[in-house]
């Protein structure tokens, strides 16, 4: 109600001083919702993943971890050095020196092995009890935020108005990535194709693909639902994938954020945050504004 | 106007980098509120019941864990927490090779036990090639065989009133103020009369060696391995775990770790 009542006087076009950008209402309370309890959610989510990620530092291939065998192709560790203690991190049987962030880090002094390092990980100390405690917690408000937003996005068109693809989509794409790459942002009601790619990809792949290899690492799940692991390549393998997809998501939350600052972040925090939006002035030079940013 | 909104850019780049690193450096914050008792972590707490009731009825009694084949034993089941016990008793039964050592099956029972290792091993046996999964992260295959616990129990004749299998072990795992600290766990009685869960007093077709919990461990192949317990001499059957060690319901949930572990 509050911003139904703001939006009049906002959008009343004698009462803007930026005459010619129209806000629009672009964001469902339910879309500005579920976006908040996600970032909330995938925050705590992240760092205590990492936390119990630091209980085991590797990720394998396959049913099972490789003790009398080698099948793990991602590891952070510490090692003895004859200029001291070094962390590494090592991809695929390539190591990298990551000492002060992986494997061995700390205030100057008291520096110590870990995976991840303090600053990164809930608790900050090293308690995989806590963490599991916390991820499992925000496990169940990401599932139940997803299932909550897809109901919602079903019944009031945000899916198939603003996000489901579309032929002009493709057509659009390569015009779409010049622009990004020329930071040249097109302010309108719609999603562009690239962020049709990357909202859709996170919310129909990225989060699935987390809960669905998260479910396939409990012991009892994969009593009820066997065929999870079979189709993962094994509970190792889906703890990787996990793993990877957390990487993904991390990477998006960057982009998101970049775009954000680069788009103008004012008026992209407004509209996630009461929904109003301002677009760019109705066309009449540029022939590109019809299209999205 | 173009000056300004630089500016402004540059100002939100900066607020906000700060902004996210002091949410990251803040993350000592929230440590002080999450250590046992407190109420936060409680809340926080609750999630693992959810987690529990929601995995039992999805799973219901009997749904099984994945059985793997002779194939998938690719090495031999690692070892984890204490695996060579110093404690003097535990010593004492070894070196006689357990022949003096009885399991005891003992609270809510008609019929309390005192069995040896030949009692158990002469009742009907179940041999399942399953995986490990520890809570650190890492899994095992291997070949385990053992007593359904399920028989044991009923042999016992467990009482209306019992909720919880209460699995005391002969190895120290801490120490504290009032003493030693052996290790101890509970399961409820749906998981103590799953079909897969048994009392395993061998591993990939050899005695169970000292390292993995001779002469018997606990096979709960629906939750993690801090869940199955080793060196095991006494198995209680109680109605609760309020008064027991810490009231959690076991030494590593006395710690911190959910009751549940079947996530």
């Amino acid at each position: 109600m509050e911003s139904v009542a703001r939006s009049q006087s906002a959008a009343d076009p004698g009462a803007s001083a930026s005459n010619e950008k129209p806000l629009i209402y672009r964001q469902s309370r339910w879309t500005r919702l579920t976006h908040w309890l996600w970032a909330i959610s995938l925050f705590f989510m992240l760092l205590s993943g990492l936390q119990i990620f630091n209980a085991r530092p590797q990720l394998y291939i396959g049913k099972e971890s490789g003790f009398g065998y080698n099948n793990t192709i991602f590891a952070i560790g510490a090692e003895n050095t004859n200029v001291g203690p070094r962390g590494y991190t090592e991809i695929l049987g390539h190591r990298f020196d990551t000492t002060g962030v992986l494997g061995w880090s700390g205030p100057a002094g008291q520096e110590t092995s870990r995976a991840f390092p303090s600053w990164a990980t809930i608790p900050s100390y090293y308690d995989l009890g806590t963490a599991r405690v916390v991820h499992f917690f925000f496990a169940w408000i990401l599932t139940t935020t997803l299932i909550v937003w897809f109901v919602a996005s079903t019944m009031n068109g945000h899916l198939r108005r603003d996000l489901a693809p579309r032929l002009d989509d493709l057509k659009r794409l390569p015009q779409d990535i010049i622009d990004h790459a020329k930071l040249r942002f097109h302010h309108t009601r719609e999603y562009n194709t690239l962020q049709k790619m990357a909202y859709g990809g996170v919310l129909f792949v990225l989060l699935p693909l987390m809960i669905i290899t998260g479910l396939a690492m409990s012991p009892s799940m994969d009593s009820v639902l066997p065929f999870l692991n079979d189709l993962l390549g094994g509970r190792q393998t889906a703890r990787t994938i996990h793993f990877t997809v957390m990487v993904l998501l991390v990477a998006f939350f960057i982009v998101h954020i970049l775009m954000i600052l680069a788009a103008g972040p004012i008026n992209e925090l407004r509209s996630i945050i009461t929904g109003w939006y301002r677009t760019d002035p109705p066309a009449q030079d540029d022939k590109t504004t019809e299209r999205s940013a | 106007m173009a000056k300004f909104e630089i500016s402004r850019r540059k100002f939100l780049t900066g607020a906000s980098l700060g902004a996210s690193g002091i949410m990251l450096s803040g993350c000592d914050a929230f440590d002080s509120q999450l250590s046992v008792g407190s109420g936060l972590r409680s809340f926080l707490e609750n999630a693992n019941d959810l987690t529990y009731r929601a995995q039992r009825l999805l799973a219901g009694r009997d749904a099984l864990a994945p059985e793997f084949t002779e194939a998938d034993i690719r090495q031999p089941q690692r070892p984890n927490g204490v695996t060579a016990p110093d404690d003097d008793v535990y010593k004492g039964l070894l070196a006689n090779n357990f022949a003096d050592w009885r399991l005891e099956v003992t609270g809510l029972v008609e019929k309390p036990l005192s069995l040896s290792r030949e009692q158990l091993m002469n009742m009907p046996s179940r041999t399942q090639i399953t995986r490990h999964d520890c809570v650190e992260g890492w899994s095992c295959i291997a070949k385990w065989t053992g007593t359904p616990l399920s028989l044991v129990l009923d042999q016992a004749v467990v009482k209306p009133q019992a909720r919880y299998a209460m699995f005391h072990c002969l190895d120290t795992i801490d120490r504290s103020l009032s003493g030693d600290i052996k290790y101890y766990g509970s399961i409820d009685l749906i998981d103590a009369r799953h079909p897969q869960t048994i009392l395993a007093y061998g591993v990939n077709g050899k005695p169970l060696p000292v390292e993995n919990g001779a002469p018997l461990r606990v096979r709960v192949e629906r939750q993690l391995g801090y869940k199955m317990p080793k060196y095991l001499y006494k198995i209680e059957l109680v109605d609760g775990f309020a008064t027991i060690g810490g009231g959690r319901g076991g030494y590593w949930e006395d710690n911190g770790y959910d009751w549940y572990g079947g996530i």
